[in-house]
């Protein structure tokens, strides 16, 4: 009851990611939407040039992790106030947890192994940026 | 002599939820009609047609002036005492609607067990802890004294705890008044029982069940800031004591 206690360290986490997540959404969306070019400069390029930049990989994993968490921890109190059968809440989390898991394996996986020109592939399919092989 | 004018009466439609446990299956809904004058309270409301035309309808109450909790029930879905709540404070063009709080077991009209709250409440400890046995009173400033006050006033009325959301559905959670209560000691600077009573707070379904949602403060008949008594265990909890 003393040593660890996940509620204890839920409610902390989710004051803590929450602030954070302020700053991390905020900054995300004035980069994407608003700075140079605004929305219409959202492209393929854009995206991969972004991800090929240490800093916003780091960025975009804390912002995927916290946010994924975060919104998972609040989806998980709100089954426990609506399921009330013990059968349908346990589906629920159970459904939650592993589509958390998924979103979160599968999006760190793009940020960090997204290639935008992978070799050996016709030039036609690659974006126009990539050299000419 | 100028003629005194008759003080006016209205007639209230009360619409209260029944319940018998002998004969019906599902609690309904019942409405009377009482005359009733606008300094009266519900209360007196329910004493008119428990003694004039229903004998069977059923709830407690005990002092009638706000003081032993006995009376908290949900007035037009909000939960109060019906012996503080005046007629002229309600809008009374439309029918009032009373029911047992909510939250703990029906077991009859307007009565509910309210062993689970009380259950609660026992476990958080709400007595002083002291292990000095002093020759002489033990001495408390008045700033240490105001320190707890405003959770000393708690009635056990249970008004907060079944307004909230969190004690609807996970009933096992200690519930805004266990709090209030273990509050008052844990701040008193006489007990030195303040870090058993916050580990106990500190379980699962302790104080960070809490999400305040703020009912527990607007339900409370005392007017006792009962959110920020939560607030102030969760900190005690996170820096360890007062
Ligand atoms: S804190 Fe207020 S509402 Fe809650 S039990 Fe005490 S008096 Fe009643
Ligand atoms: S009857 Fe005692 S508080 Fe209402």
């Amino acid at each position: 009851m003393k040593t660890l206690n996940l509620e204890k360290a839920g409610w902390l986490f989710m004051r803590f990611s929450g602030a954070l997540l302020i700053v991390l959404i905020f900054t995300h969306l004035g980069v994407n939407l608003l700075s140079d070019g605004g929305v219409k400069a959202i492209d393929f390029a854009f995206v991969a040039g972004k991800l090929a930049n240490p800093f916003w990989q780091v960025f975009d994993t804390l912002l995927l992790w916290l946010a994924l968490i975060h919104g998972a921890n609040g989806m998980r109190t709100v089954i426990n106030d609506y399921a009330t059968k013990a059968g349908v809440r346990k589906v629920l989390l159970g459904a939650l947890g592993v589509s958390t898991a998924m979103l979160i394996i599968m999006g760190t996986l793009v940020i960090y192994t997204l290639d935008p020109c992978p070799a050996g592939t016709p030039a036609d399919l690659l974006p126009s940026f990539c050299p000419v092989a | 002599m100028a003629e005194i004018a008759e003080v006016q009466s209205f007639t209230v439609t009360f619409i209260i939820r029944r319940f018998n446990p002998e004969t019906d299956t599902e609690p309904y809904w019942q409405d009377f009609d009482v005359e009733m004058y606008a300094t009266d309270r519900v209360l007196d409301g329910l004493h008119k047609i428990k003694w004039d035309v229903d004998g069977t309808l059923s709830f407690r109450r005990s002092c009638a002036h706000g003081i032993c909790g006995s009376d908290a029930m949900r007035i037009n879905g909000r939960n109060r005492l019906a012996c503080k709540t005046l007629i002229k404070d309600l809008d009374i063009s439309k029918p009032v609607y009373v029911e047992a709080i909510k939250g703990l077991p029906l077991e009859k009209d307007l009565i509910v067990d309210m062993e689970p709250f009380f259950k609660a409440y026992r476990e958080v400890n709400p007595f002083m802890v002291t292990s000095a046995k002093p020759e002489k009173e033990h001495i408390q400033s008045p700033e240490q004294r105001a320190r707890f006050d405003d959770t000393t006033k708690c009635i056990l009325c249970a008004a907060c705890t079944t307004s909230c959301p969190v004690f609807w559905t996970d009933g096992q959670y200690f519930g805004p008044a266990a709090i209030v209560n273990a509050h008052r000691f844990i701040f008193d600077s006489r007990d030195e029982d303040a870090q058993v009573r916050l580990d106990i707070l500190n379980s699962k379904e302790g104080v960070w069940r809490c999400r305040t949602t703020f009912n527990c403060s607007e339900a409370c008949p005392r007017g006792i800031e009962v959110t920020k008594a939560i607030a102030e265990v969760k900190q005690a909890v996170l820096r360890g004591v007062r």
